[in-house]
């Protein structure tokens, strides 16, 4: 035989309507060498999960191995883990007891591998917390016990290991039980219970012990039959995230899976952030009998009338029942990268299907594991734990964290698509309350002095159009006729910021973003040293201008060069229009890349008509009245 | 939902996730039953149709029958079937034992179809419960521009939120059976009427549990010669699925080994 292993349910005939039910996950988590792994493999064999053959090839493992039995042996199936003696990854074993199925998900102990834990955790129904009673919570028992938190997991049973160490003598479990019902209590959690118990001899795992006959409360089996099953997310209001839009023959369907309440053909739903209304029109199933209504967890595809076609990542949702919807969000965080996260770091947020570019703003708190206080700090450790808020260039709707839901279950990507940490959603960020925000250190001259001195006040004007649309020589002409005038301007020119401050950058959609951001940065610290700046940047998408203007604050103005874009493509003086329709570049505004038009510029320069030395005047006008010179 | 609803109901959202996300995308066809299963159950997420093509690497050493259902259910379903040749065992690294080095030409045959199609995402039936390496899977498992399978430095998979390719040369495999048991595929191929090779059938008192190449896959003792009989059968089996599989009995770090390298 294999010594490789499979944990199989075994089930009795009778009993097989059971196993058509779906099972709870429970996952098992504790400090290293607390015994999880030996609870496990005693767990399974003491309610006659394992297959034939199995125990006999631990006793043969653990002999060849100069050991006692190791249970734990059972888990460690790749030859790796037995290398190294510890688990290394999470693993799922299908397991019954009784009536009921589970599945039990194995999370490691090791630190560095909060990770793999977070893999198996996120979904279960119940934890059992294993602690070693005789050495009492260690830090890997608080780090879990946090990560319980913040995953939601609601229902944790105490499973205090080796009470044998301490002679199961009542009064020295009933200290420990107490130390541990303080911690968790400062996490706001409430365990379920405690159970004392011996996994290596199985005391109190699947037969009550005789060694402890003060206690009478559930051995684990039963605690683990008593766990309560997942509520049932119908009841709520509908969210159904669209996965995906198809177009198979002539009919559209928008697939996703509904997340919580139920869908009816004819009922009426908001789309995304959008807000159009349409109607179910259908529910589509293939190979399934035809149902006019489906629940929660059900991956359906519909149709819709009239026929709108919703995006990827846009929520579904009752129109009476609105998600919440912020620019700022207040988020708990915890942090899968080994370096620290730093505020003013961009990410992609994935929320259900959809995805936002967001900025770390602020980081509140940060968890310290030894005491578990929430204390200021600069960034988060590797694997840390934080309360952070963040910032996104538009508003996102979302619901608020909540255990058993999908709801607010936020994810953080780094530009390697690699995830970098879980983020519950709280709500939204409230704006008046961010004193944990970054204090950037401000000139110790204030803007009032610099003013008097430069005689004007400080500006950014923004100028975006199309490429070929004039933004560069209007911006050039004005800083020759501001400052003959005695202004203290300067221009930051997309194509010169290109060359040196953003050369790392593409054109994608995130990294024309990044240019932007940098762009109104650079802007922000010269206009606080009293200038006026005139930005010359094709900055296309009114998210990203919306960014500048909340980066740079009241005195920022957009200015659009309104340049058609046959006129541009007709000038060409760079070339590049040709070469973007034969498709030698990619992402090209106006040919392969979207530009939105500003819907209410402060200033709009109708540049098709007139030269480029009468528009520079106009814009120069305009920045005289803007700056009190005028 | 009953239990085998919900399965279904993640895997139809596991198979839309990597049409939508990774391009260009294949399935592995093995013929067997769980990749039946798993053929339709990409009907189920996409009314019908299968919208990406499936692949078969053949090791022109399957049984005949498999053969027959191949080219039956290509048209049947409608498929875009590419096939795949596997190298001459000779030159599969020779300290392997023989069975796992059979079994790796299946492995050298897969790695020259993602690099001929260029595939972003291959989607391969393999299962938690079949075989400890498999239970350590993730849903989405990124391979390196080798093939190879990084256990030590998986990503975290949580929420429902994938990795996704980020590397010139890597793909992902993606696994939308892996929470399914061996008990559940037999009971949605009863549920759903799905066809099967009737190998899985006993005849003479033998009948196949897991199908492989010819030479190294045995049949297991049994008089299950219905659906009906085979769940019944598994219902009280205390043995483990690939039991008839030589490769998994040879050593035992050679199924990792190969896994490793790039096996399913």
């Amino acid at each position: 035989m294999s010594e490789t292993l499979t944990a199989t349910t075994v089930i009795d005939p009778i009993d097989r309507d059971v196993a058509l039910e779906a099972a709870t996950p429970i996952v098992i988590v504790g400090h290293v060498d607390h015994g999880k792994s030996t609870l496990i493999g005693r767990l399974l064999y003491d309610t006659d999960n394992l297959e034939d053959g199995k125990v006999a090839q631990i006793i043969e493992s653990s002999k060849k191995r100069g050991l006692a039995i190791e249970w734990s042996f059972l888990l460690d199936s790749l030859q790796i883990e037995r290398d190294q003696g510890v688990t290394v990854d999470s693993t799922r074993l299908p397991f019954r007891l009784g009536d009921r199925q589970f599945v039990i998900v194995d999370a490691p102990g090791h630190r560095q591998f909060l990770r793999n834990m977070i893999t198996g955790a996120a979904d279960a129904d119940a934890a059992v917390l294993v602690v070693d009673a005789n050495e009492g919570a260690q830090e890997q028992t608080r780090r879990h016990a946090m990560l319980l938190r913040l995953i939601g997991i609601r229902h944790i049973i105490v499973l205090l290991n080796k009470v044998d160490l301490l002679d199961f003598d009542e009064q020295r479990v009933a200290a420990v039980r107490r130390s541990v019902t303080d911690l968790l209590g400062q996490l706001g959690l409430e365990p379920a219970l405690f159970v004392p118990a011996s996994a290596r001899d199985g005391d109190n795992i699947a037969s009550r012990s005789d060694r402890s006959p003060w206690y009478t409360g559930p051995i684990l089996t039963e605690a683990l039959a008593a766990v309560p099953g997942a509520d049932s997310r119908a009841g709520l209001p509908l969210r159904l995230p669209v996965q995906d839009v198809y177009r198979f023959d002539d009919k559209r369907y928008v697939a996703g899976r509904i997340e919580r309440g139920e869908i009816r053909v004819g009922d009426s739903l908001t789309i995304g952030a959008q807000g159009s209304v349409a109607r179910v029109a259908s529910i589509e199933r293939w190979q399934a009998p035809q149902r006019d209504f489906a629940l929660a967890g059900e991956s359906v595809a519909i149709t819709l009338e009239p026929d709108v076609i919703p995006d990827r990542g846009d929520m579904l949702f009752p129109p009476s029942a609105k998600p919440v919807k912020a620019a700022r969000i207040r988020a708990r965080l915890f942090w899968l990268r080994q370096e620290p996260l730093r505020v003013g770091e961009t990410f992609r947020l994935r929320l259900a299907t959809a995805e936002h570019q967001v900025t770390v703003a602020s980081i509140d708190s940060v968890v310290r594991l030894d005491d578990l206080t929430e204390q200021a700090a600069s960034e988060v450790p590797p694997e840390g734990f934080a309360e952070i808020t963040l910032a996104a260039a538009e508003a996102i709707q979302f619901d608020v964290f909540a255990p058993g839901t999908a709801d607010g279950r936020g994810v953080l990507v780094d530009r390697n698509q690699r995830i970098v940490g879980g983020a519950p959603l709280l709500g939204p960020a409230d704006v008046a309350g961010e004193h944990n925000a970054i204090h950037p250190s401000g000139g110790v001259v204030d803007a009032a002095e610099r003013r008097r001195v430069k005689g004007h006040s400080a500006r950014v004007v923004w100028l975006t159009g199309l490429s070929g649309a004039g933004k560069s020589t209007i911006a050039r002409q004005a800083e020759q006729l501001l400052f003959s005038q005695g202004v203290d301007v300067s221009v930051l020119d997309g194509d010169t910021l290109r060359m040196g401050l953003c050369s790392d950058l593409g054109f994608s959609e995130a990294d024309r973003h990044e240019n932007v951001r940098r762009a109104a940065e650079v802007a922000r610290i010269l206009a606080e040293t009293g200038q006026v700046v005139v930005v010359a940047l094709i900055s296309p998408l009114a998210a990203d201008r919306a960014l500048a203007r909340r980066i740079i604050g009241d005195s920022f103005d957009e200015v659009f060069v309104d340049t058609s874009l046959s006129v541009c493509e007709g000038r060409d003086s760079k070339g590049l229009y040709a070469a973007a329709r034969e498709g030698k570049i990619a992402n090209f505004t106006g040919v392969s890349a979207p530009y939105e038009a500003p819907e209410k510029p402060e200033l709009r320069i109708a540049a098709d008509a007139g030269s480029a030395e009468a528009h520079a005047r106009e814009l120069t006008e305009f920045v005289l009245g803007k700056t009190g010179r005028g | 939902m009953d239990h085998l609803d919900q399965l279904e109901a993640q895997s139809v959202f596991i198979l839309r996730e990597a049409y939508r996300k990774l391009k260009p995308l294949a399935m592995l066809w093995s013929l067997g039953k769980d990749s039946n299963v798993m053929v339709w159950l990409a009907r189920k997420a996409f009314l019908g149709r299968v919208p990406f093509p499936v692949m078969h690497v053949d090791t022109e050493k399957k049984f005949p029958e498999m053969y027959q259902f191949r080219d039956e259910y290509t048209k049947k379903w409608n498929l875009d079937l590419l096939l795949g040749y596997c190298p001459p065992v000779e030159e599969m690294d020779p300290t392997l034992p023989p069975a796992a080095r059979s079994a790796a030409r299946k492995t050298a045959g897969l790695a020259n179809m993602i690099e001929t199609h260029k595939l972003q995402g291959v989607i391969a039936g393999i299962r938690r419960d079949e075989q400890g390496t498999r239970a350590k899977e993730r849903v989405f498992s990124p391979r390196g521009a080798s093939h190879k399978w990084d256990i030590r430095n998986q990503p975290p998979e949580f929420w429902d939120q994938y990795a996704t390719p980020h590397e010139e040369g890597m793909h992902i495999r993606v696994h939308p059976l892996l929470a399914w048991r061996e008990i559940d595929i037999w009971r949605y191929i009863e549920r759903e009427g799905i066809p099967l090779v009737d190998l899985y059938f006993a005849k003479n008192g033998k009948r196949y549990r897991s199908l492989g190449d010819k030479d190294i896959t045995n049949p297991i003792e049994s008089n299950a010669s219905t659906l009906a009989e085979v769940i019944a059968e598994l219902e009280t089996t205390r043995t483990s699925e690939r039991a008839g599989r030589a490769m998994d009995h040879e050593s035992e770090d050679a199924f990792e080994r190969l896994r490793v390298a790039g096996y399913l």
